[in-house]
C-alpha cells in the first residue's frame, strides 16, 4: 500500500454548519448551534483503489466526499491531491483539480437535464473547460466515454432525451459524463442505491472495469455494506461525523471489532431463510450532530458502554495491517 | 376459511397507446396471521395487484375479470359505497415513501384521528386518545402525537404511518415498499416492527418489494411476479432453497451473501417486456438463457411441484441441473 501512488490524502479535516437562529435567540445570546457533519477526519486514497465509506443517513459521508472536492468549505485540516494542498489554490488550479476529481451522484432522475441531449450533457465538461477544437472531436469523445460506461453502440443513445432511458442506462450517462475528462479520482455517492436489484450489478461492474482499466481511484459512499464489501478495497465505517474503523473489505465483513461495524453486520438481509438470526438491530437513530456526546460518541447506542466511553474519546488502535478500530474495548481483546 | 384469495385477477390500464396489461391472471391466497412477500422488478405490477384489492386504481386502470375474495366477500362486485366500509376497516396500506404521504401541515396525531374519525363512529377526541395508544404500539412516544411531521425524521414517520393503518384494527394490511426509502438500521427496525404487530394482532400481511433478500426473515410465503404475472409462488423455503423458475434463480443470485465467498452476483440481462405487447409464449424467454423452442410460442401454465409450491415454467428447475 505504502508504495502506491496516493491520490487523495485528507488531514484531520473537520466541516461545521452553523445553524440559522431566530433573531430572539442572538439577542439573547443563546448558544450558537453547530453541527459537526465531518468532525476530525484523516484518511489516504491510492490510485487504482476503491475505499468505501459506510455509514447510516446523517452520518457525515455524502458531507465528506463533497469536502474532499471541494464543493462544500472546509472548517479545519486540509485535503491534498496528488501531494499538493487543494483548498486555497488559485482559480486555475482549482478549475484542474475539478477535471481530475468527478462526482456521480445519487439519483439519476435528477442528476441529469431533461431538455438536453445525452450528447449535450456528456459533451458539456468539455465545452465548460474550453477543450473542443471541433464538432467531430465532440462527437468522437462523447463515444468514447458512452461506450467506455457500457452503452455500445453509443450512436443508439446520442441523440435520446433522458426521459428515453432506464434508471441503469441514466446512471450510465451520468458516469459517461464523469470520465469524459479522464479523471484520477471520483467520488461515487450511492449510484445503485435508486436502482432496481437487478441492473445494480452491472453498475458495479462497470465502476470495477473503470478503476481496472484505468486505475481509477474511488471514494464509493454507501449505506450498504455488503455493497461496498463487493467493490472495494478498504471499507470505512462512519458513524457521525467519525471514521470508527477501517480495514480491508475482507477483513472488515469477516473479522470487525467495533460494536458498530459488528451490529450493521447483523442486520445485512442475506438471501437466505434465516429465522432467528441473532441480530442486533440497534435502538433508536443516530444522535443530533450539535450535541455529540461525551466520550465515544456511539456510546448512547452500545450495548457495552462502561465508565471509559463515557469519559474519554477511544483513538485508532491497529488490529492488523492496515486494519484500525476506535473502541476502548475492542483494544482490549487485543 | 382465507382471509384472502384472489383468483384470476386481471386488471389492465387503457392508454393512448394501447392496453397495458399490468396484472394479468393473478391468484394469491393469505390466512389470517400469515405474512406474504410480492415480489419482482419494477413495473411487474406488484402495486397495481395491491391497489387492485382496496379498488385504488386510477382512473385509467380497471379489473378486467377475476375475483378478490376478503373472507368470502367478493370485492369486485362491492359498490364505491360497499367498499368504502371495507377500506382501512378491513384492508390497509402502508404507502411507499412515507416521507410524502404525510400532510405537512397537519399535526400527525390530528391526521390518524382524522382516519379513525372518518372510518369508524368515532369522536375526535377519542380518535386521539386512540392515536396516543397507537404511537406506543409502534414504539413512538405517545405525546408527540401533536408534532408535525417536519419533526420526525424519515424511521419516524413510517412508523406514524404504520399507526395510521393500525387505526381501525385491520385485517389485513399492505406494505408497499415500506422500507425502500429508509436506511439499513431503520429497515431493520421497521420489518421487526412489522413482524412484532403481525404476530400481536394475527393479521394479515402482504410486503411488496423488489428486495428478495429482505424477505427470508419476515414472511411466510412468497410470490415472485414478472411482467404482470405469479410466475413461483411458494413458502419461503421453497423460494430459497428449491425454486423452480430460472427467474427466482436469477432474482436471488442477484445479491451478495456476506457469508459465503465475495463474487459479484450475477445482473439479469436485458430489461422487462412491454406489457402492452408482451411477448408471446412465457414472458420471461427473452432473457432467459436456457430458453428452447417451446418457451416462445407457448405461455407455461402453473404447476404444481408441492403442496403451496407452484411455478410457471416449461423447463422447471432447469438452473439446477434437473
Amino acid at each position: 500500500m505504502e508504495n502506491k501512488n496516493k491520490i487523495i490524502s485528507v488531514k484531520d479535516l473537520k466541516v461545521q454548519f452553523q445553524i440559522k437562529q431566530s433573531f430572539l435567540h442572538e439577542l439573547f445570546a443563546k448558544k450558537q448551534k453547530i453541527v459537526k457533519a465531518v468532525d476530525g477526519i484523516s484518511l489516504d486514497i491510492h490510485q487504482g483503489e476503491i475505499v468505501s465509506l459506510v455509514g447510516e443517513s446523517g452520518s457525515g459521508k455524502t458531507t465528506l466526499g463533497k469536502a474532499i472536492l471541494n464543493l462544500t468549505p472546509i472548517t479545519s485540516g486540509e485535503v491534498l491531491f496528488k501531494g499538493k494542498k487543494v483548498e486555497h489554490t488559485n482559480k486555475r488550479e482549482l478549475k484542474r483539480f475539478r477535471q481530475k476529481a468527478q462526482m456521480i451522484f445519487q439519483d439519476p432522475y435528477q442528476s441529469l437535464d431533461p431538455k438536453s441531449m445525452i450528447i449535450d450533457t456528456v459533451a458539456e465538461p468539455l465545452e465548460v473547460n474550453n477543450l473542443l477544437k471541433t464538432a467531430a472531436e465532440r462527437k468522437e469523445k462523447t463515444v468514447k466515454a458512452l461506450e467506455g460506461s457500457g452503452l455500445a453502440p453509443a450512436e443508439n443513445y446520442l441523440y435520446r432525451y433522458p426521459y428515453e432511458l432506464s434508471g441503469g442506462q441514466r446512471q450510465r450517462v451520468a458516469i459517461a459524463g464523469s470520465i469524459i475528462l479522464d479523471p484520477d479520482f471520483i467520488v461515487a455517492d450511492e449510484p445503485v442505491s435508486m436502482l432496481d436489484v437487478s441492473v445494480r450489478t452491472g453498475i458495479l461492474k462497470l465502476l470495477l472495469e473503470l478503476k481496472n482499466a484505468r486505475n481509477l481511484a474511488f471514494l464509493f459512499i454507501t449505506h450498504d455494506l455488503s455493497l461496498s464489501w463487493l467493490i472495494s478495497d478498504r471499507i470505512a465505517i462512519m458513524y457521525l461525523g467519525k471514521i470508527v474503523e477501517i480495514g480491508p473489505a475482507d477483513e472488515i465483513i469477516k473479522n470487525c471489532r467495533h460494536p458498530y461495524t459488528r451490529a450493521l453486520l447483523s442486520i445485512m438481509p442475506i438471501p437466505e431463510v434465516h429465522r432467528n438470526r441473532n441480530r442486533q438491530v440497534l435502538k433508536g437513530e443516530i444522535p443530533d450532530p450539535t450535541e455529540i456526546p461525551r466520550g465515544c460518541r456511539f456510546n448512547t447506542r452500545c450495548e457495552f458502554a462502561h465508565d471509559r466511553c463515557y469519559n474519554e474519546e477511544p483513538q485508532f488502535t491497529a488490529i492488523s495491517d492496515n486494519h484500525d478500530v476506535a473502541c476502548h474495548l475492542a483494544a482490549k481483546e487485543q | 376459511m382465507e382471509l384472502l384469495q384472489i383468483n384470476n385477477l386481471k386488471t389492465y390500464f387503457e392508454i393512448s397507446a394501447g392496453t397495458v396489461k399490468a396484472v394479468d391472471d393473478v391468484s394469491l391466497t393469505l390466512n389470517y396471521g400469515e405474512s406474504l412477500g410480492l415480489v419482482g422488478e419494477s413495473g411487474c405490477g406488484k402495486t397495481t395487484t395491491a391497489l387492485s384489492i382496496n379498488n385504488l386504481l386510477p382512473d385509467e386502470g380497471r379489473i378486467v375479470s377475476g375475483e378478490i375474495l376478503l373472507e368470502g366477500k367478493n370485492l369486485v362486485e362491492m359498490s364505491d359505497r360497499e367498499i368504502k366500509k371495507i377500506r382501512w376497516n378491513d384492508v390497509s396500506m402502508i404507502f411507499q415513501g412515507a416521507m410524502n404521504a404525510l400532510n405537512p401541515v397537519m399535526k400527525i396525531g390530528d391526521q390518524i384521528a382524522e382516519t379513525i374519525v372518518l372510518h369508524q363512529k368515532s369522536s375526535f377526541r377519542e380518535a386521539l386518545k386512540k392515536a396516543e395508544e397507537l404511537f406506543a404500539l409502534v414504539d413512538l412516544e405517545p405525546k408527540r402525537i401533536s408534532n408535525y411531521p417536519h419533526e420526525f425524521s424519515g424511521g419516524m414517520k413510517q412508523r406514524a404511518m404504520i399507526a395510521m393503518a393500525l387505526a381501525c384494527n385491520p385485517k389485513l394490511v399492505i406494505g408497499d415498499e415500506p422500507t425502500t426509502a429508509l436506511d439499513v438500521m431503520v429497515q431493520a427496525q421497521i420489518l421487526n416492527l412489522l413482524y412484532r404487530l403481525r404476530q400481536e394482532l394475527n393479521m394479515g400481511l402482504i410486503l411488496i418489494t423488489h428486495d428478495l433478500s429482505i424477505l427470508g426473515e419476515t414472511c411466510d410465503k412468497i410470490a415472485v411476479m414478472y411482467a404482470g404475472k405469479i410466475v413461483e409462488s411458494g413458502d419461503v423455503e421453497d423460494i430459497f432453497n428449491r425454486n423452480k423458475h430460472p427467474y427466482t434463480h436469477k432474482l436471488l443470485s442477484s445479491f451478495p451473501n456476506i457469508h459465503r465467498e465475495r463474487i459479484m452476483p450475477e445482473a439479469i440481462e436485458g430489461i422487462p417486456p412491454d406489457l402492452i405487447n408482451p411477448p408471446p409464449g412465457c414472458r420471461f424467454h427473452p432473457r432467459c438463457p436456457y430458453c428452447i423452442e417451446i418457451c416462445r410460442s407457448e405461455e407455461p401454465a402453473m404447476t404444481m411441484e408441492s403442496k403451496g409450491h407452484y411455478y410457471a415454467c416449461h423447463l422447471g428447475g432447469v438452473h439446477n441441473g434437473k
